[in-house]
């Protein structure tokens, strides 16, 4: 094919074509970016007595900024399964839409609920051919026709089996709360609530987490995606006037209005083409 | 061993933190959050950024806190020499001064501190002096300084500099804003700034002076 | 210096009442020497979408053309334009997939989606998309800009409110910061006219 063909979609895979020109920028002195954004973050999971409930705080930081204060951490992977996501948010992001992606395909092929260990298998292969450079770390739940199930998995495509997990930079202090409170067959109520505690932990004490608190229970046939469960974190000052700028405030130098062109709808008429 | 090892020897850290000053016709306000980190750690939730050095002198400075307190002592010390000596405390620009060259004998080795210094001047107008690490200073009539500073200061630009920066005569020196005016300013932009600024949080210290006195006021602010 | 500095930029974009406001800065620069001031950093895809890019400027318009060609070869398949949030999605993919040799520029959208509902995008330049409900922001002076927008920013402005306070905003943050200024241009889309202005601001 020509040329032009190149930049047409499908083909998928990374392209490196920058990658020597980046470099030679690099030599010349222009630093290239060493932060993208990162969801300095705070992901819990646990395994309560009929299923999962994942947990994550919804801060997104570009080194000491917050780029988002409410961005969502926990991933659809399959109708029964969800994955929370730290590291470099757009390798959270792809990585679990590409695998979602292909666990809808699978399960129109086989017409079978999706299971857990093959959504695993597909992030942890996928982890693993990128040695570390995808940097997500990933706390993956769910329920299947196995039962509940709770993993974790490092940027490098290691994989852990756990009863409780925590990941991202406030693990330290989310794990402290489950080290100290889990225990086995706890109920839906007592799961969100020890949830929400650990987030919270993570949210207070580590500073790269922040703002709300995400919450998802997953069990047998069902799921519930609480979507700020909590808000801990409210704007603590409104200023009494506020700012209000009154027109003409600003100094123009030219104004252009384009009006734009009503949109014409066509109504099908009642003699419309027969099929 | 082929290569000599240098030792990877840090004597800074960085504990974040913002301060803001703005100086009025008879009052001066210093505020600074009470937060001190390191890393992504919260090392405090409750620690004073703010010293009062004299009467009608404050200083507010983030950075790294080991030093600000050496500086602190030190300026402190100094006064002290200064009252023995006149009978009399120091003034706000004679304070400025000696924190410029305080900072700046330690030129090569500095002071890992931002300072600003508010106060009321000898005629009692309010006089706000800010400084970089190394004793570069000016009196303004606003400063902000620390990690939260660059997203203070178009804030206090736009509220208190003429609306255009192109409208000539300039606007005068001290603010037109009224006491509590320029209170609730500083605790919108800090509000704001939390909004954004991991560093800066937990609780805001607000501190106003005036001919008859010093105000100290809290309010709270995000705890994340 | 980072290469997002070279040549300098400001970009902001805000949701008001039905409508929504994208501005950015004029200055082109090579590090601190400006090359031209009257600089295009925001684009138009259609009617209603708009694109700002941020970071590199050589970067900022192949990947400009790259979404053009994009945009087009979709006007043409589905005889409709791309709705926002689809068009998110297509830049979002294009820039991931320089992941490891990414294009140096963040991008901001803003555009009206179907029943004139306001939609804005900023991404970092690996694609991570953020999506807020208020303001977005990018550039050099991003700092400064949140730090403005955070106090001066209300939801539900008119169009001509949301004008003067996003103008506010982008001067008094371009004050402070070395790498962008010049004035500014915003552009203002409501559901029936596009308002588009150039903005005085200081010259240096």
């Amino acid at each position: 094919m020509t040329k032009a063909a190149i930049h047409v979609p499908p083909k998928g895979g990374f392209s490196f074509d920058l990658c020597r020109r980046n470099e030679m920028l690099a030599q010349n002195g222009l630093k290239p970016p060493c932060s993208f954004k990162k969801t300095g973050t705070t992901i819990v999971g646990l395994i309560f007595q009929d299923g999962v409930i994942l947990g994550a705080d919804t801060r997104a930081t570009e080194g000491p900024i917050v780029a988002d204060k409410n961005c969502e951490k926990i991933h659809y992977m399959a109708p029964n399964i969800y994955c929370c996501g730290a590291g470099t948010a757009a390798d959270t992001e792809a990585v679990t839409d590409m695998v979602s992606s292909q666990l809808q395909l699978h399960r129109y092929h086989t017409g079978r609920e999706s299971r857990v260990v093959t959504a695993l298998s597909l992030l942890k292969s996928h982890l693993f051919n990128y040695q570390g450079h995808v940097s997500a770390a990933l706390v993956l739940g769910g329920v299947d026709v196995t039962g509940p199930h709770l993993h974790t998995i490092y940027p490098h495509g290691s994989t852990d089996t756990l009863p409780f997990a925590t990941m991202g930079s406030g693990s330290l202090a989310a794990m402290a709360v489950f080290e100290s409170k889990y225990k086995e067959g706890l109920t839906r109520d007592e799961g969100i609530q020890l949830v929400s505690e650990a987030i919270c932990s993570g949210i207070f004490n580590d500073l790269g987490s922040g703002s709300n608190v995400d919450v998802c229970v997953i069990t047998k046939g069902h799921k519930e995606y609480l979507r700020n469960h909590q808000q801990p974190n409210p704007r603590t000052y409104v200023s009494s006037k506020g700012y209000s700028f009154v027109k003409g405030h600003t100094e123009v130098l030219t104004t252009k209005i384009t009006p734009l062109k009503e949109k014409v709808e066509v109504i099908e008429g009642g003699d419309a083409m027969e099929e | 061993m082929a290569s000599k090892q240098h030792a990877n020897w840090s004597p800074y850290d960085n504990n974040g933190g913002t301060c803001v000053a703005i100086a009025g016709a008879d009052y001066c306000v210093i505020a600074a959050d009470t937060r001190m980190s390191s890393g992504y750690n919260i090392l405090t939730r409750d620690y004073s950024k703010i010293c009062k050095l004299a009467d009608k002198c404050l200083l507010a400075s983030s950075g790294f806190q080991a030093d600000v307190r050496a500086l602190q002592k030190v300026l402190t010390a100094r006064h002290l020499i200064y009252q023995h000596q006149h009978n009399k405390q120091m003034s706000c620009p004679a304070m400025g001064q000696l924190l410029s060259n305080t900072l700046y004998y330690k030129r090569f080795f500095p002071y890992y501190a931002f300072n600003v210094l508010g106060g009321l001047d000898e005629k009692g107008q309010g006089c706000v002096f800010t400084y970089d690490a190394v004793g570069s200073y000016e009196r303004v009539v606003y400063s902000t300084q620390g990690s939260g500073s660059t997203l203070i200061m178009p804030v206090l630009d736009n509220k208190l500099k003429a609306p255009s920066p192109l409208i000539l005569p300039a606007k005068d020196a001290v603010t037109p804003l009224i006491e509590s005016e320029a209170v609730d300013l500083v605790k919108d932009v800090f509000a704001s700034a939390v909004e954004r600024d991991i560093y800066t949080g937990d609780r805001l210290e607000i501190v106003v002076v005036k001919p008859d006195g010093i105000r100290r006021e809290f309010i709270e602010l995000r705890k994340d | 210096m980072s290469i997002f500095e070279y040549n300098g930029s400001a970009l902001v974009a805000m949701v008001g009442k039905n409508c929504f406001a994208i501005a950015s800065d004029r200055r082109l620069g090579v590090q601190l020497q400006t090359i031209a001031t009257d600089f295009q950093r925001i684009s138009k895809i259609h009617e209603k979408l708009y694109i700002g890019l941020a970071g590199l400027a050589t970067d900022a318009q192949t990947l400009y053309q790259r979404l053009v060609f994009r945009h087009k070869l979709y006007q043409l398949r589905e005889e409709r334009d791309m709705k926002p949030e689809t068009f998110a999605n297509l830049v979002s993919a294009i820039l991931y997939e320089k992941r490891f040799g990414p294009y140096f520029c963040q991008p901001v959208i803003a555009g009206l989606g179907d029943n004139d509902e306001p939609f804005i995008c900023t991404m970092d330049s690996i694609g991570a998309k953020e999506l807020a409900k208020d303001f977005v922001v990018g550039g050099t002076a991003s700092e400064s800009l949140y730090g403005a927008c955070e106090s001066m920013y209300k939801p539900d402005m008119e169009a001509e409110e949301l004008f003067e306070t996003i103008s506010q905003a982008l001067l008094a943050s371009v004050d402070r910061d070395c790498l962008s200024g010049w004035g500014g241009h915003v552009f203002v889309v409501t559901p029936t006219e596009v308002i588009e202005r150039t903005l005085k601001g200081r010259m240096d």
